[in-house]
């Protein structure tokens, strides 16, 4: 199979996975709950209030039919109107999504920066003090809840210490730059705001490191197990029989090969980012899709948690896509 | 039987001198024992009730008293982490075992059935592994109702993907057996292939992964708990009272930062055995 055909069997998989996940989401809003209207208005709402409203979101037509116009709608970005902001629920995403973004990219990127080369190091110093430590802090990081991390942090760095700023994306203080990408980071380098930047980078700090203390701990299981791996192959043996010198082949030789694994994981561990930044963002107050669908929840706005939860999924399965294409692309043995 | 008795024994020795190599995998199990038998023995070890409140001592830090402090209500919080483990252990089990049945009842019939059928379960398979887990089961616990049976049945929804996949890749395997040929050849019924020739041998891969998950059913439940789609007050529930005593944090950092700790201890001791177990039975260790 070559690549084209290989990019366009997944687009067709991953199109299948999108409709899916419309049909469970519109199960979750339109069928699980005994009744969504009552949900949104309460048990007491006068009955009149309870036709209208069952009217307006057409739960009086038969569920095939409302089916139809929940896939219409969400097609053409149409995912309701939220009860809470009273906005459409679009609007709100495009709103909220980018401070997600920006944590969780910073979370990654941290957890790529510290969890490779713990791997790497863990893996050719196996059993030794440093593989140790490095095990334990995996172990660890993968076994705390990420709110709870959060916590202690929070209470030891911001309230006892005071090293790092508290919730929020920006200090009270600071003039935050005008909104270009919604990218507080990047906005700030674009309007040289660089007290705005300066705070946008402390505020980001402790949320970045307690969402990606796991991927940070996955990442560095999964390079050192394929590290190691690679390091018991012949052509490793071969490397070294030659004479290279040790760094060279670890580096050239062994990470290249056992990077592939790590990809994956990175593409795997991102879908979790994405669910530990409602807990994240629920904690540090942090104004993204994940604190805007638990807001949702304890303001039973049923559609806000539902459209935003089929954002996360969409862009869960195109993260996939993409791994899955870099996967390709660096091994092609994945075509065949 | 006798034949085969000797090496099981061997196995278990191994399996045994692994364990004590493994100063990690012995600290994970120690964890679970202590969780286990916290659990069990719930009544002696707690010093009193965990939803008797006393206002005369509403607040109280840490002290001999009260090991834990105790929290707005003036409940003994050691005592609510201590009822909290049965909590904890009931999610565990009754989550794995519905998880685990769906998962394995999916994969038997994707692999065994193949055609069509195994297109269609591993398709829809594929849709409930496209959703990050914990925000599906929070759109499930959220249109459920927020109830402790209703998370249980949301983690539930959510984690049997993993067992469908081994389920199945088992199956794939254990069907081009000869033994399973000679039962097909014998007349047996597809039902009768499945039950006493095929599930057994998948079992054991089963509960493997099983335990192997139990920390991360642990998380996912806190964390829905601690967002409220879990148990309700004053249901003694790790990851409900870590939210609790949330707006406590800056004065009385006991309320949420202690049940957060048994949470981490409770997981870190099931990935420990988790990952123990994993090596034990690893083959590459065995050289």
């Amino acid at each position: 199979m070559n690549l084209a055909t290989y990019v366009a069997r997944r687009l067709t998989l991953m199109v299948l996975v999108v409709f899916g996940v419309l049909v469970i989401t519109f199960i979750v809003s339109h069928v699980v709950p005994a009744d969504p209207v009552t949900a949104i208005l309460g048990g007491n709402a006068p009955q009149e209030k309870v036709d209208a409203l069952r009217r307006e979101l057409g739960f009086d037509k038969p569920l095939h039919l409302q089916f139809v116009a929940y896939i219409w709608g969400a097609v053409r970005g149409d995912l309701g109107r939220s009860l809470r902001t009273g906005r459409p629920v679009w609007d709100d995403i495009q709103q909220y999504f980018p401070a997600t973004v920006e944590l969780t990219f910073s979370a990654i990127t941290l957890a790529i920066l510290l969890g490779v080369p713990m791997g790497v190091i863990s893996a050719v110093r196996r059993n030794e003090p440093a593989d140790h430590g490095a095990r334990v802090f995996s172990i660890v990081g993968v076994s705390m809840p990420v709110f709870w991390t959060g916590l202690i942090l929070m209470l030891f760095l911001y309230h006892r210490l005071g090293w790092l700023p508290g919730p929020g994306r920006i200090d009270f203080a600071v003039l935050p730059p005008p909104s270009r990408t919604g990218l507080l980071l990047l906005d700030s380098l674009i309007a040289r705001n660089w007290d705005a930047l300066g705070s946008a980078v402390a505020h980001l700090i402790m949320p970045a490191f307690v969402l990606g203390y796991v991927a940070t701990a996955t990442i560095a299981r999964t390079t050192r197990s394929s590290m190691l791996d690679v390091l018991g192959q012949d052509y490793i043996r071969t490397a070294r029989a030659k004479g290279l010198r040790e760094r060279l082949v670890i580096v050239r030789h062994a990470l290249r090969n056992a990077l592939i694994p790590t990809v994956t994981v990175i593409g795997l561990v991102f879908g979790g980012l994405l669910e530990g930044s409602v807990l994240t963002e629920t904690i540090f107050a942090w104004p993204g899709l994940g604190r805007y669908i638990t807001t949702g929840y304890l303001t039973l706005d049923y559609p806000a948690v539902m459209g935003g939860t089929l954002y996360i999924a969409v862009v869960f399965s195109v993260v996939n896509l993409i791994v899955d294409l870099t996967y390709a692309v660096l091994d092609p043995r994945i075509r065949l | 039987m006798s034949v085969l008795a000797t090496p099981r024994y061997d196995e278990v020795r191994r399996a045994y001198r692994l364990w004590r190599r493994s100063p990690l995998t012995m600290v994970g199990t120690v964890l679970i024992g202590v969780l286990l038998l916290v659990a069990l023995l719930a009544p002696v070890v707690a010093p009193s009730d965990p939803y008797e409140q006393d206002f005369s001592v509403r607040l109280q830090p840490p002290s001999r008293a009260h090991l834990f402090g105790t929290d707005q209500f003036g409940r003994d919080l050691f005592s609510r982490v201590v009822y909290g483990s049965r909590i904890a252990l009931q999610i565990i089990l009754i989550v794995s075992v519905i998880s685990g049945v769906v998962g394995t009842v999916v994969g038997l019939s994707a692999g065994y059935f193949g055609g069509r059928t195994d297109e269609v379960l591993m398709r829809v398979t594929d849709m409930f592994l496209a959703f990050p887990s914990l925000v599906l089961a929070m759109a499930f616990a959220a249109a459920l109702g927020p109830s402790l049976p209703n998370m249980i049945l949301a983690i539930s929804l959510v984690t049997w993907t993993p067992y469908a996949r081994l389920a199945r890749g088992e199956t794939l395997r254990a069907k081009t057996m000869d033994f399973v040929e000679a039962a097909r050849s014998m007349g047996a019924s597809d039902v009768r292939i499945i039950g006493r020739h095929i599930l057994p041998m998948t079992v054991s891969v089963l509960i493997v992964q099983l335990t192997l998950r139990m920390g991360t059913i642990i998380l996912t439940a806190a964390g829905l708990g601690f967002l409220g789609l879990g148990a309700q007050p004053p249901t003694p529930e790790w990851g409900a009272m870590v939210s609790d005593g949330r707006s406590y944090l800056m004065d009385q950092w006991w309320m949420p930062t202690l049940p957060g700790s048994a949470i981490a201890l409770a997981v870190l001791g099931f990935n420990l055995m988790g990952d123990g177990i994993r090596d034990i039975l690893d083959p590459r260790l065995r050289r």
